[in-house]
């Protein structure tokens, strides 16, 4: 279409940037077209839902907001919530560098397979990864009769719901640090090691600092899908009243009692959540290009 | 792990080796196997009446048919979003940039009520879809739009750093060499984006065949028509059937699985035929 510039008689660098703006870009009816069906798509899909969540909360008045919010029962789902989102996180931390450390600064045989089975949980339809805690800690299940006559409560309780929402988010902070940490190398570390430093002493002078901006990415992901997560704590929560209902679980039982306002209230509270993950992940995703940008000089 | 780290001189591979595989074990690795133990309690023709029911074929079919084609939704719009956002400038292109996480941010809970307050019939888009005759709310095409809902990151996500990446020298090659704008997108773009197309369409597909949350709401949920199967599973759990919610996990986890193997296969494949073209 656009051939005839190459003839043209102006610098190699003229024309390359000549050829690059004409070379790059359809017509304009073809652009308007792609961006129209773009943004018709994210608008309809993504931004009609979200204003609807908000605009359904507060369609009964901030006052009437405020007391859903303030309800003893969507108080203990916000507890529960936070909590097993602070047990689940720090637990996948702990794992995730762990992980990272063994699979970024090491060879060994099957790492392949180590990081596809970190991953696994992502494959895994969150229904079943409330059932396998089922089939161990239920009534029929493995443990189940001897933690019963123990009288001690796992599934229908706290436990499970930690475990679950643990098994959901497990590979999220791995799943981060590893390509960052590998990108890395460890020349720092081993620099450190060699002047002498302990290893834990190398981990949190030297390692720390530079994956910073990633960890804390990765728990921001992590602690989202972690307060989120629905059908794998439904299948293991038992729905008891006041006390193991997490704010998910809360937004489906008004939902179906037709407490239309108070369970958009609730939802609201969530979606918030995630605008604030996706804003503070921008954030980060700045820093972490620019933590990298001295590393490649 | 008795593979010695070569390269490295710095200690802690025993403490952080053996901390994963623990942890890997005791969380994933052992409550997954329990799954096909579980299984072992139906005989094999207990097995597979449960499985090839009527009903449980049926929700399996919604689930893996809807999915399949949710993500192939996914996969065209998701390369026209990625085009538009790398390729063009318009306003509020980082925004939207930005919005195309949300589907991954947002509780499954919370877009299963947004979704079908959306497109009931007294909803903002449901009112004039039903006015055309066309139900969405409560039919398998609810459960349709929402796996299309579900999926919209993961092309856009995979395929937008190669885009970014990807040469535009051999874009002009291409054009230098005669080929029309159309045959450079064909020839020479499409290829070398193919592997991180089906990787996204693998992960669309995959989130969309387990997804729960954000499909009960607007499914309907009537057996045999708008039954998903992982709401199946939970059904068959509260009658305490563990068996039978067992075997159409363990269905559902092997076809995933096989699924995602031969896409596997497919972007290795279409990795190298990349690289052949470039």
């Amino acid at each position: 279409m656009t051939i005839t510039i190459i003839n043209s008689p102006v610098t190699v660098e003229r024309a390359q940037s000549v050829a690059r703006q004409d070379l790059h870009t359809e017509p304009w009816l073809v652009r308007g077209i792609i961006i129209g069906v773009a943004v018709m798509f994210l608008t309809v899909f993504v931004v009609l839902p979200l204003i609807l969540v908000f605009s359904e909360a507060l369609s009964k008045g901030v006052g009437f907001y405020l007391s859903a919010l303030g309800d003893s029962e969507a108080l203990s789902a916000i507890w529960l919530t936070l909590i097993t989102a602070v047990i689940s996180v720090s637990l996948n931390l702990v794992f995730g560098v762990a992980a990272a450390w063994a699979v970024a600064k090491f060879e060994f045989r099957g790492k392949t397979l180590l990081v596809t089975l970190i991953d696994l949980p992502f494959s895994v339809s969150p229904v079943i990864s409330g059932l396998v805690f089922v089939l161990l800690f239920g009534a029929q299940g493995f443990f189940g009769p001897w933690l019963m006559a123990h009288g001690i409560n796992i599934l229908f309780a706290v436990p499970a719901i930690v475990l679950a929402t643990t098994f959901v988010t497990f590979p999220f902070v791995a799943r981060e640090l590893i390509p960052l940490m590998q990108e890395q190398g460890s020349q720092e570390e081993e620099a450190a090691i060699s002047l002498g430093a302990s290893g834990w002493r190398t981990f949190v002078v030297v390692t720390l600092p530079n994956i910073k901006w990633g960890l804390l990415y990765g728990v921001l992901l992590c602690n989202a899908r972690a307060m989120g997560e629905f059908g794998a704590v439904s299948v293991v929560s038992g729905h008891i009243r006041g006390e193991t209902n997490t704010m998910p679980l809360l937004v489906e039982i008004l939902y179906n009692e037709y407490q239309l306002v108070a369970s958009f209230a609730i939802a609201s509270l969530l979606a918030l959540l995630a605008l604030l993950t996706l804003i503070a992940k921008t954030i980060l995703e700045g820093q972490i290009e620019e933590g990298q940008l001295p590393r490649d000089d | 792990m008795s593979a010695a780290p070569k390269r490295s001189s710095l200690p802690g591979f025993g403490l952080s080796m053996g901390l994963t595989l623990t942890w890997l074990s005791l969380l994933i690795l052992i409550p997954l196997a329990g799954l096909f133990v579980k299984t072992a309690d139906l005989s094999l023709s207990q097995f597979l009446d449960t499985v090839t029911s009527n009903r449980t074929l049926h929700a399996l079919r919604i689930s893996f048919g809807l999915a399949f084609a949710a993500a192939l939704v996914n996969l065209v719009a998701g390369l026209i979003i990625v085009w538009a956002l790398v390729r063009y400038r318009f306003p509020g292109r980082r925004l939207f940039d930005a919005i195309v996480d949300i589907p991954f941010a947002l509780p499954t809970a919370v877009a299963g009520i947004a979704l079908t307050t959306l497109f009931a019939q007294n909803g903002w888009l449901g009112a004039p879809l039903a006015s055309l005759g066309i139900k969405v709310a409560f039919t398998p095409l609810g459960i349709f739009l929402a796996m299309v809902f579900i999926g919209i990151p993961f092309v856009v996500r995979t395929v937008q750093p190669v885009l970014i990446d990807l040469d535009v020298e051999i874009e002009e090659a291409a054009a230098c060499l005669g080929a029309s704008r159309w045959q450079t997108i064909t020839r020479v773009i499409i290829p070398s984006l193919t592997p991180a197309i089906l990787t996204g369409f693998a992960l669309a597909f995959a989130r969309a065949v387990g997804e729960y949350g954000s499909v009960i709401f607007i499914a309907g949920n009537l057996p045999n028509v708008s039954e998903i199967a992982p709401l199946l599973i939970v059904i068959r759990l509260s009658e305490f059937r563990y068996a039978d919610a067992t075997a159409i996990a363990v269905v559902m986890l092997v076809f995933s699985f096989l699924i995602i193997f031969v896409l596997n296969r497919l972007q290795r494949w279409a990795q190298t035929r990349a690289l052949a073209v470039s």
